[in-house]
């Protein structure tokens, strides 16, 4: 990558995003993504390696993941829980105009009802980064859970 | 078998059913062996000659094959010499059949055992018993049916055709989602429930706690809407089919949209495409469940179309596998509506998380209660189809099919 900053910016960006969810400012969460267009989904290894769409958590604007956070807050019922991400080093994959695309691993252990720990999802982010100057968002997460399975609910988002 | 106290009658479950061993033992023989059909796969996961797919029968491991003849069949994962898997992997081509990789028995794609490696010993020696006769070993066969696209599988011969054991009125409501269209998967999840299998059937037939548990709907107030529906519970008990429908059909997107702009409350969806849909039925119904005794769901919410696999993985512990479906003819809009609808649905789903977790609520809370029992009185005491879904008639109607299929 020709410029450093924008490097750094980025594994900024992606600690701040895992931050934001572990300490469960849920609120602020949107704002890591861009206004317009921006898509988010949730979905496999097995579905991604087959080229099947569909994520259990499915987003395709700022809107649809605001309304995930009002729904989780207002509607939604489920034990307490939190997360706790592990994040690797962000692989930068390709640069091109103002998108640069990175590959990063992560660990999600999660905590329920404060007693149980579990290694609830491994796997990718498949990022799609806005870069202006320094500043990085969020055009595009596909997370790419390594495993088909999902114990009891996804609720939170990853 | 000591059934401890189950009263006659459809309105009281006793808790040891979903905790004891024994019971789960029984379940494996008498349900799951027994003369019922069972969810395998779709056609279209089988649809060239060659093709397979693993799935399950309760645990029982099954291969789906389609041979040369254009046939499916399907079989018992298991070699008949030592019990090996002969496929470990989900799907697959194999023009030839299968080879356990143990000891290289081979079968063909209809589960007949064809070959035993060094039969006939080597250099004179060695060899299967001369009384030996392939002919007679081979994982055990399924008997299937197929409808709509969907493949049921059953261990009996005794098990009525397919029509006969769902009855007319699930198997019009199943023709409804479907239309003679071809379904094509989106997506596939799997969920792992920490309850027993029947906490979830029951769940799925469970219309009156729909709307007390999943709140997603009333929060933003998109269900005010005065609303026709049903629920209708076959002749043995076991499947039913709910539903609920907008007064007048075709009126299902714009009337949810001006009712959004009425709306006094204080929460509104930020994206209300998410239920801007399109109008695929013709009849207004919005949302309609159809359940198949023991563990089969195909579920239509507005255009989220999707079957469910109930799988048993011990006495505690449930396998819910979703496969998202959409239709070959589907518009990359249509598409998109109903990816953005799946959020509805699903491990993930506003109206459907909360099932992931209320069996393993009830699961702990029984945990020193086997002896106390369920209350299921809601709507009467009996399995009968009702247009009222305040009922828990067609949750009575599985405890109905459940026993006298277990002989309980």
């Amino acid at each position: 990558m020709e410029n450093p900053a924008v490097r750094d910016a980025i594994i900024q960006a992606q600690a701040a995003y895992a931050h934001c969810i572990d300490e469960g400012r849920l609120e602020e969460w949107p704002n890591f993504f861009v206004e317009d267009d921006c898509h988010y989904k949730i979905t496999t290894a097995r579905n991604h390696r087959q080229n099947l769409p569909a994520g259990v958590m499915w987003a395709n604007s700022r809107g649809m993941l605001l309304d995930r956070v009002t729904s989780l807050r207002q509607a939604n019922i489920y034990e307490p829980q939190s997360y706790r991400h592990i994040l690797g080093q962000p692989l930068i994959v390709s640069e091109a105009g103002d998108g640069v695309r990175t590959e990063t691993s992560f660990i999600v252990v999660r905590t329920v009802n404060d007693g149980p720990m579990d290694l609830f999802a491994v796997g990718r982010y498949l990022d799609l980064y806005r870069v202006q100057g320094t500043a990085v968002k969020l055009r595009e997460r596909i997370v790419v859970c390594d495993s088909s399975r999902i114990d009891t609910l996804l609720a939170i988002p990853l | 078998m000591q059934t401890g106290n189950w009263p006659p009658g459809l309105a009281r479950v006793p808790y040891w059913v979903f905790q004891r061993p024994d019971i789960y033992e029984l379940e494996r023989e008498r349900l799951f062996q027994g003369p019922h059909w069972h969810y395998l796969c779709l056609e279209v996961d089988v649809a060239a000659p060659g093709d397979y797919r693993t799935t399950f029968v309760g645990e029982t491991p099954i291969i789906v094959t389609r041979d040369d003849d254009g046939e499916l069949y399907a079989f018992e994962n298991r070699c008949a010499h030592r019990g090996a898997l002969l496929a470990y992997d989900e799907c697959g081509k194999s023009r030839k059949g299968f080879t356990c990789i143990y000891h290289a028995w081979s079968y063909n794609l209809q589960g007949d055992l064809t070959g035993v490696a060094f039969e006939q010993g080597v250099n004179g020696r060695g060899g299967m018993n001369p009384s030996f006769r392939k002919a007679e070993h081979g994982p055990r066969k399924l008997r299937l049916a197929t409808l709509h696209g969907l493949v049921f599988g059953s261990f009996s011969n005794d098990v009525p055709s397919i029509e006969e054991y769902l009855g007319e009125t699930i198997l019009a409501h199943m023709a409804r989602v479907f239309g003679g269209r071809k379904p094509v998967v989106l997506g596939r999840f799997d969920q792992m429930l920490p309850n027993n299998w029947k906490l979830y059937a029951e769940n799925v037939k469970d219309s009156y706690h729909a709307s007390i548990l999943h709140l997603f709907f009333t929060t933003f107030e998109l269900n005010r809407l005065s609303q026709r529906g049903a629920i209708v519970v076959n002749e043995n008990g076991g499947s039913h089919v709910s539903y609920s429908a907008l007064d007048g059909p075709g009126s299902a997107s714009t009337d949810y949209e001006r009712e959004q702009l009425r709306s006094q409350s204080q929460y509104q969806l930020a994206d209300p495409s998410l239920l801007e849909g399109f109008d695929e039925f013709d009849d207004g119904i919005t949302l309609q469940i159809v359940s198949v005794f023991p563990g089969f769901v195909l579920q239509q919410i507005r255009n989220s179309i999707a079957v469910r696999q109930i799988l048993p993985r011990g006495p505690g512990q449930t396998q819910l596998n979703w496969t998202y479906l959409g239709f070959a003819g589907d518009t990359p809009e249509q598409q998109q509506i109903r990816l953005k609808q799946s959020n509805l649905m699903g491990p993930a789903g506003y109206i459907s998380m909360e099932d992931g977790c209320v069996g393993g609520f009830v699961q702990r809370g029984i945990v020193g209660a086997p002896n106390e029992q369920a209350v299921l009185e809601m709507g009467g005491v009996t399995a009968e189809s009702s247009e009222s879904r305040t009922t828990e008639a067609s949750v009575r109607g599985f405890w109905k099919a459940y026993r006298a299929a277990m002989g309980l």
